[in-house]
């Protein structure tokens, strides 16, 4: 299917370049409105000084593998990058933890300028990750299309304010649909730590970069997951209780669940149609060992219909069930032409330590569909055939006991005939 | 890396000539493989990370994927009803070296409705030394069944999500690189699994039918059982029949 569009893609790309001309090969097929967005966000902290990646600085080795990235985007991808810590090299706190700027913007990359503006960097100053990460993701801006930033840092934020693993939250939770990855050039347990944790906010991954040559190979390999075109879910605010409930369609919609909430949604399900809804939390931050996820859905009345549940303990990054409820037609009743109103309760059994913040609540992922299926199972045996040697004797008994009865039936018959 | 900086003009070039063709090239001329798809007979070469990027893979397909210990991988395969469908994934460690200890790999199954799959067999959670080079975790689900109960739990025809993740690891050894290979095979479950009803099938947009359909073919073997009986049945009617007839010979043959 991929192929395909990559291909239709091609052919679109081959009209706008002979349309155009002689195009530059990265123009040729300028990304449209709703293409992916990535943002690549460059450490350039005095500590990528440090030689230590295959006895080259971590420097070198990001410029190095920054170009082969400009080499290999994607034509269908929108690509900017930031830099943090790279103009002020002083030591003043406040000055330092506002250093992060935008080296290229977000939009159809221009190599040669790209890799231009990528050399001039030296390593200069703080790291004010939490600083950064805000700023991209208002360079990502909001118009469609998946918005990816890939952080690559080797150090855990100097600033202290904001802490970035909540900006990361607070910038998931905002409902863009943004995902953070994040590469580590150190390999110490607070950078590790950091950086799992920003990744862990927003679905993201996180690598630790040993050799120099992973390092391109990873951001090209994120760069390219960008590219993979995804359903992105719509925002819903679910209620506390069904007759508040907002109505849903079929479709993907997100969600977010704070620790011990219940959130009630509605459908509308014609007889003859199947509900199929499966129901992901994520477990976004630091929980405790045990959880589950529990989806029920309510008729009138507030009987249970069918429930799904889930639970699991140690690390995992979403909890997910789901349910099935068809709503047979019976009979041709004026009153069953009428759709149904079944209630979706979404709940979860995660908890955590007291340290760890609960607003925004955990990511919740809802996929709702309404399809027309049969459920009338005719037999539990397909067509209602038989098998197995016990069906063999019964039936060959049975007609060895016919044979036998037929033929005393008929000697009593002719007996009774000559009698007469 | 000098080379691939020699090898650039190379690839302008190349992707000058694609344009002209068809620009697929100009993706894959300069990245060493395409987005998704891309190995031996087009079997993916990245897994997804999230149910809804998860990567279609076909029935007997190999996929592979590269990724750092403690991303979660998630692929999808189809299977129809009668048929038991077995995942396994081959994971090969990061170097013994750079490691800190012994890592638990770990295969969830899940249907179409994202609910858990039992593993009827296999071994979906493994431990690794860390002298250990690959971990193989497997899962056999239990039969696909062509309808079951709104309340059962039971496999339905459909998209299976397979979600491969490390369980226990040291934390120090987090992000490092390891590379993954799934198959999902299945095999028919035979007559004794033949059953009626249907349903459409769970999430199958996202996966292509598996060639002996979704809900299998009408054949079964309950069909030579129950035409088997019937013609025993016949026979056994005959000889009966014949058994009063000629009571005197069956009796002499006694």
């Amino acid at each position: 299917m991929i192929t395909t569009k990559r291909l239709a893609a091609g052919a679109c790309a081959l009209l706008a370049a002979l349309a155009a001309g002689i195009a530059p090969a990265n123009a040729a097929d300028g990304p449209s409105k709703n293409s992916p967005k990535v943002e690549l966000v460059l450490d350039v902290s005095g500590s990528m000084r440090a030689t230590d990646l295959d006895g080259r600085s971590r420097m070198s080795v990001a410029k190095e593998a920054f170009g082969e990235v400009i080499d290999a985007v994607p034509s269908g991808v929108r690509l900017g990058i930031r830099t943090l810590g790279a103009d002020y090299g002083g030591d003043d706190k406040t000055l330092g933890c506002k250093d992060s700027k935008q080296l290229y913007r977000v939009g159809p990359v221009d190599r040669t300028e790209a890799k231009t503006a990528v050399a001039t960097l030296q390593p200069t100053g703080w790291t004010p990750i939490g600083y950064a990460l805000r700023g991209a993701d208002q360079d990502l801006g909001t118009d469609g299309g998946t918005r990816r930033i890939v952080l690559i840092t080797d150090g855990e934020d100097s600033c202290g304010q904001p802490d970035p693993c909540d900006v990361a939250r607070e910038l998931a939770a905002k409902g863009t649909h943004l995902t953070i990855d994040t590469l580590g050039l150190a390999h110490d347990d607070k950078t590790r730590e950091q950086l799992s944790c920003i990744a862990e906010a927003t679905g993201g991954t996180y690598t630790s970069v040993q050799h120099k040559d992973e390092l391109s190979g990873r951001i090209k390999q994120l760069v390219r997951r960008a590219e993979v075109p995804v359903e992105t879910p719509k925002p819903v605010n679910g209620a506390d209780e069904c007759a508040k409930a907002p109505e849903l369609g079929a479709g993907l919609w997100t969600d977010r669940a704070t620790f011990s909430e219940h959130r009630w949604y509605k459908v509308q399900v014609k007889p003859g149609q199947e509900l199929r809804t499966s129901v992901s939390v994520g477990a976004d931050r630091a929980v405790d060992r045990d959880y589950g996820v529990l989806i029920r859905a309510v008729g009138p009345g507030g009987r249970e219909l069918v429930r799904g549940s889930d639970a699991g303990s140690g690390r995992t990054d979403v909890m997910s069930s789901g349910l099935r409820y068809p709503v047979g037609k019976s009979g041709d009743d004026e009153e069953d032409k009428e759709a149904r109103t079944v209630c979706l309760e979404v709940s979860h059994s995660f908890s955590a330590p007291a340290s760890v913040k609960r607003d925004p609540g955990l990511p919740v992922e809802l996929a709702v569909d309404l399809t027309d299926s049969p459920d009338s199972p005719s037999d539990i045996a397909a067509f209602g055939l038989g098998r197995g040697w016990v069906l063999l004797a019964v039936l060959a008994l049975t007609g060895l006991i016919a044979g036998l009865v037929w033929g005393w039936v008929s000697r009593w018959r002719v007996s009774v005939w000559r009698a007469n | 890396m000098r080379v691939t900086t020699m090898a650039r003009p190379a690839a302008a070039v190349l992707l000058a000539a694609a344009t002209l063709f068809t620009t697929a090239g100009a993706a894959t001329a300069a990245s060493p493989s395409p987005a998704v798809s891309g190995g031996e007979d087009g079997a993916p070469t990245e897994a997804g990370t999230t149910f809804r990027t998860a990567t279609p893979v076909k029935q007997g397909q190999k996929a592979t994927a590269s990724a750092s210990t403690g991303d979660y991988l998630y692929w999808q395969f189809p299977a129809g009803a009668g048929q038991r469908a077995t995942a396994e994934a081959t994971v090969q460690l990061p170097e013994a070296a750079t490691r800190h200890g012994g890592a638990t790999w770990q295969l969830d199954v899940f249907d179409g409705l994202r609910r858990r799959q039992a593993c009827a067999s296999g071994e979906p959670t493994k431990r690794a030394l860390r002298q250990d080079t690959t971990v193989k975790v497997t899962c056999t689900l239990r039969t696909v069944r062509p309808w079951a109960d709104r309340w059962a739990n039971d496999p339905l025809p459909g998209a299976y999500y397979v979600r491969l993740t490390v369980s226990d690891v040291p934390d120090q050894d987090l992000g490092l690189p390891v590379k993954a290979e799934l198959r999902a095979d299945a095999e028919d479950a035979g007559g004794a699994h033949a059953e009626g009803g249907e349903v459409a099938p769970l999430h199958a947009a996202a996966v292509a039918e598996p060639e002996s359909g979704w809900n299998g073919g009408w054949w079964s073997a309950r069909w030579a059982w129950t035409v088997g009986g019937a013609v025993l049945g016949a026979l056994a009617a005959i000889g009966g029949y014949k058994l009063t007839r000629h009571p005197h010979r069956a009796a002499r043959q006694q």
